[in-house]
């Protein structure tokens, strides 16, 4: 399946794709409205972090894995792996915030709503024409959606 | 049949997905004594506090099943096992017959022998069928003693409690959650019960349960003396693997059911996985049984793909804990409590009363081996991967961790491309 591949040699740490995760995620799918309104009232959230040390940066998300220790660790059925698509999908009706995948998800990969009691998790942009946003962002190319 | 699974809990549904992994074809069937599609069995409590409804308790959609070809033969109890003949026989009196069984019987409730115990009104709180008898009691029921401050008990507790109860909960060891908490966790998370009126008694347990000459319940008497009026007990310590099945059999028991490192049992065929098994763990290397939900589901699905004739070693089972109380969440993994005066761990803690805040890491020689947090857990998963993969903590690393900053800069460079960038060749 594709995948995004974050690659840190070519990152600079520029944020743009937790804008476009953001804004792909709104409901304006503007990002001055998705940023400066519906980040705080609605608690939308990227479900990408960059990570910065020294020069060095980096921005991840869900990894999609094989086998996923997020879904071993949902007690609701809140998270399956989908087998056509090879994606691990996020249902929010069936989720009770336990937190359970938080812990188990190495990666760090899953966020806690900010209102909410649900989780928020990469969905690879389902349905959005032109893949990830955060790939389409990337000025640098850092990010890229790939078979390998 | 190819494949026959006992059971029909989480460490089911793993091996299913498991043998799905390698065998997409081959007929499953699943026998389980419970006449309900598998359900979250954690999600008891939230069907009892009244958070959820019925119908989210299922864990996959009955197109799971259709589409994984797997034959559902449920309120069906399996009576015996016959290893050599490599059949199973149901209480509906038919037999089965298997090319390979796995036995995934899960828990049943560890009950101590206190007086007065048998009889109405004394209840655990394990299944589903556990929860609706609750549900329609908690209406008519005005107090509750829960004996057990254990995982189960405490939720058991909290949801009685949700309903309008007043709950008491008995802990015999000094603090609540007594494996997975340290006294801070456990101080902690205790106020914020207290807070909400929950009562929670520790180092007390009860003695005998009192009856009228009618056999009605009538209160708990406790350790050191007192007497709590109640109308109804729920005894929640904890589980015990539900073997008597494989025993009979003549398969290998010791605390659990014994498992290699394919989670084959010492009979040909035969697998086991989940509550019921005793199986390798992760940091110590040895055999336990842990009852807790991921390894139930890792090793239902090694135990799945092994059974399909691939060659798939089970990394090792993980300690894991996730559980809030009223909005404090708590997080614990691995070794939390390392034995005192072992000088080659180290334990580096952050307490902030106020905030509701805590942070205990645990080092054996250099490496993470547990954690808890409670109150800021958002960074618990980046911990995990320290715990899990083993990863070498050097000294610039280990500061960023204890200032509760763990990120995946500080993975050694090879793990970091295999995990998150494999298959690119980097610039010269
Ligand atoms: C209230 C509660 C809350 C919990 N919360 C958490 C939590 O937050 N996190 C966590 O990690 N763990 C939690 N647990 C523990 C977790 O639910 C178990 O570790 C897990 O369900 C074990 O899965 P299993 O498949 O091994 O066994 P089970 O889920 O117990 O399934 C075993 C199945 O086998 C069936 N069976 C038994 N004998 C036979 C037979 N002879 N014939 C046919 N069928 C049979 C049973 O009916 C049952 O359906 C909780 C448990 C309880 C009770
Ligand atoms: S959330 Fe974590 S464990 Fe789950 S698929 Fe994504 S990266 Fe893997
Ligand atoms: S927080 Fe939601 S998605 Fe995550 S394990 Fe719990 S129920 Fe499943």
């Amino acid at each position: 399946m594709k995948r995004v591949y974050p690659d840190k040699e070519y990152c600079i740490g520029c944020h743009l794709c937790e804008v476009a995760c953001i804004t792909a995620h709104s409901k304006s799918k503007d990002a001055i409205i998705a940023f400066r309104e519906e980040q705080g009232k609605d608690g939308l959230t990227a479900c990408k972090k960059v990570f910065e040390k020294g020069d060095i940066c980096v921005a991840i998300s869900c990894r999609h894995c094989d086998e996923p220790s997020c879904v071993a660790a949902c007690i609701s059925g809140g998270l399956h792996k989908d087998p056509e698509t090879g994606r691990t999908v996020y249902d929010r009706e069936k989720c009770v915030g336990c937190w359970s995948c938080l812990m188990a998800c190495p990666y760090g990969a899953i966020k806690r709503h900010p209102t909410e009691n649900k989780i928020v998790k990469c969905d690879l942009c389902e349905g959005r024409e032109g893949g990830p946003a955060c790939v389409a962002a990337c000025p640098n190319q850092a990010l890229k959606y790939e078979e390998r | 049949m190819k494949y026959v699974i006992i059971g029909n809990g989480i460490a089911s549904i793993g091996a299913i997905e498991g043998i799905r992994k390698v065998d997409t074809k081959n007929e499953i069937l699943v026998i389980g004594a419970e006449d309900a599609p598998a359900y979250g069995r954690p999600l008891i409590s939230y069907l009892l506090a009244g958070k959820i409804g019925p119908d989210r308790l299922a864990l996959r959609p009955q197109e799971f099943y259709d589409r994984s070809n797997v034959s559902l033969m449920l309120g069906t109890k399996v009576t015996s096992i016959d290893a050599q003949a490599r059949t199973v026989a149901t209480d509906k009196g038919e037999t089965v017959t298997y090319e390979n069984l796995l036995i995934a019987t899960g828990g049943i409730p560890f009950t101590p022998p206190i007086p007065g115990s048998d009889g109405s009104d004394v209840y655990n709180f394990t299944n589903l069928a556990h929860a609706h008898t609750l549900i329609s009691k908690a209406k008519e029921i005005k107090r509750a003693v829960v004996i057990g401050g254990g995982l189960i008990g405490l939720k058991a507790g909290e949801s009685l409690f949700d309903r309008g109860v007043d709950v008491t909960i008995l802990e015999l060891s000094p603090r609540i959650l007594s494996l997975a908490f340290d006294e801070n966790a456990a101080a902690l998370a205790g106020s914020r019960l207290a807070e909400v009126g929950l009562n929670v008694r520790c180092g007390v347990s009860a003695k005998e349960i009192q009856r009228d000459h009618d056999g009605n319940l009538k209160g708990v008497h406790l350790t050191d003396g007192d007497f709590l009026q109640c109308d109804v007990v729920v005894i929640a310590i904890g589980v015990v693997p539900n073997y008597d099945l494989a025993q009979e059999a003549g398969i290998a028991v010791d605390r659990g059911i014994k498992v290699d490192d394919h989670m084959r049992t010492s009979a040909a065929g035969v697998f086991a996985a989940g509550d019921v098994a005793q199986a390798k763990d992760l940091l110590f290397g040895d055999d336990r049984v842990i009852p807790i939900w991921t390894n139930a589901y890792n090793q239902g699905f090694c135990a799945g793909k092994n059974m399909t004739g691939a060659d798939v070693p089970f990394t090792g089972s993980l300690a894991m804990n996730s559980i809030s109380f009223y909005g404090l969440p708590t997080i614990s993994v691995g070794t939390v409590n390392p034995p005192e005066g072992d000088e080659t761990y180290d334990t580096a803690v952050s307490l902030d009363e106020k905030k509701k805040s805590y942070r205990k890491l645990v080092f054996h020689n250099d490496r993470l081996v547990g954690y808890v947090l409670v109150g800021d857990i958002d960074m618990a998963g980046m911990y995990t991967a320290f715990v899990k993969f083993q990863l070498a903590v050097p000294e610039d690393a280990k500061k960023q961790i204890l200032a509760g900053a763990p990120d995946v800069l500080m993975w050694p460079d090879e793990f970091f491309k295999e995990t998150w960038n494999p298959g690119v060749v980097e610039p010269d």
